[in-house]
């Protein structure tokens, strides 16, 4: 019941992009059609599945006060050390996709590696030393929610964005300014899940 | 001073500013602005550290082989972060901020304006105008960020700074201002005003 709260609750009213703006550039970017979006949205639940586990067994092993020698504290380090296990996943990730999908990976272009530098997956490593989750399986399910919630966030988007395309909007409000909004009103919308208590 | 310095430090504030005409680092912007104080801790954190990465990667950009660049740019940002979270956390004054910002100091290592410019200029110049660079393009996010901000506590807080602005004249805060959806709005109604303004930003 704890896991089914704590996947629902980073699904909808933690959602990274609506109530975090966490992965804002690449989500502004690659969200003008869906096939795309849908692909960086699967490569995100990705790499924060694989990354966020491994951050989780680092910290507490590793970083938290106590936990390697005893009265050394590490976790002065903990940005340094989430960043290279980021980095090193993404460029694993990388190979993988150029090697068995060729089309996907050409699809992506350059957002790929981008995925090293998109705040929702280092925010979502910081997020979960932040909540101290008991136990592996808490940080995987709050990984497999938060990367879900990205997903439905940017194909939603892209979505919304192909119809736009055939409709009037002012001059200057055009691309830039008109995204934006729409990703404030969704916000709005999605609010609506903040009274949920399950 | 020659005209390109000047050119440097003026772009990025307002005809290429990075967040409303090059969209990057609007990540960590947002969700820092419900107090001006809080904006303008996070300003003066990114100036800092996108000035002086810039300024340690230019120092160093003879000496890195283009394969791993990535990885020491992320190093070198990394241990800035580092830097300004542990100064920030060591003061009285500051450590309620950074408690107040959590994550989001972190997160200045991933913010696109730091390593964007550490790719696209001090890779390729000398110190002294990178450092300019870091600086400028830090100030330009600084000030979008300062607006919303002031917009958001006005609005949503009544208060300046923490100091009671509207409220004494019977203003009830309107807690909308306060959501994160707003910024989002806000920053949408800042981009079309600079468009407004400077036509040749227009997309078609």
């Amino acid at each position: 019941m704890e896991y089914l709260s704590l996947f629902v609750k980073s699904i909808f009213v933690d959602n990274m992009i609506f109530a975090y703006f966490l992965g804002m550039c690449s989500f502004l970017a690659v969200s003008k059609n869906v096939k795309t979006a849908a692909g960086l949205g699967v490569a995100v639940i990705f790499v924060l599945l694989v990354t966020l586990p491994i951050n989780y067994l680092l910290n507490r092993y590793v970083l938290a006060p106590d936990a390697l020698v005893p009265g050394v504290d590490l976790s002065f380090l903990s940005f340094i050390v989430f960043i290279a296990v980021i980095a090193a996943i993404v460029q694993i990730v990388e190979m993988v996709v150029e090697k068995f999908s060729p089309e996907l990976y050409s699809s992506l272009g350059i957002f790929l590696p981008l995925i090293a530098v998109n705040c929702a997956i280092l925010g979502g490593s910081l997020f979960m030393q932040q909540k101290d989750f008991v136990n592996l399986g808490e940080a995987t399910v709050y990984a497999l929610g938060s990367g879900l919630g990205w997903f439905l966030a940017i194909v939603s988007l892209a979505a919304i964005r192909e119809k736009m395309a055939y409709s009037n909007v002012p001059a200057a409000l055009k691309g830039l300014g008109i995204t934006f909004i729409t990703v404030g009103l969704m916000g709005i919308a999605f609010m609506t899940f903040m009274g949920i208590s399950l | 001073m020659d005209a390109k310095l000047k050119e440097t430090i003026l772009n990025p504030i307002f005809k290429g500013n990075p967040i409303t005409v090059l969209v990057l680092g609007i990540c960590s912007s947002l969700a820092v602005t419900v107090t001006l104080k809080g904006a303008l801790v996070m300003t003066l954190s990114v100036i800092v550290v996108c000035g002086i990465s810039s300024l340690i990667l230019s120092l160093l950009r003879n000496t890195i082989p283009g394969r791993v660049r990535i990885i020491v740019q992320l190093v070198v940002v990394a241990m800035m972060v580092i830097l300004v979270d542990q100064i920030l956390k060591s003061f009285e004054a500051t450590y309620a901020i950074d408690k107040q910002l959590s994550v989001y100091i972190g997160l200045i290592i991933t913010n696109c304006i730091v390593m964007g410019r550490i790719e696209a200029f001090a890779l390729g110049n000398k110190p002294w105008p990178s450092l300019l660079d870091g600086v400028s393009n830090g100030a330009g996010y600084g000030m979008i960020l300062l607006i919303v901000a002031f917009f958001r506590e006005l609005l949503g807080s009544g208060t300046l700074f923490g100091i009671d602005i509207l409220n004494r004249f019977g203003y009830v805060p309107n807690n909308l201002v306060i959501l994160p959806p707003f910024a989002l709005i806000l920053l949408g109604c800042i981009v079309w005003v600079q468009r407004s303004i400077q036509k040749d930003l227009q997309e078609k």
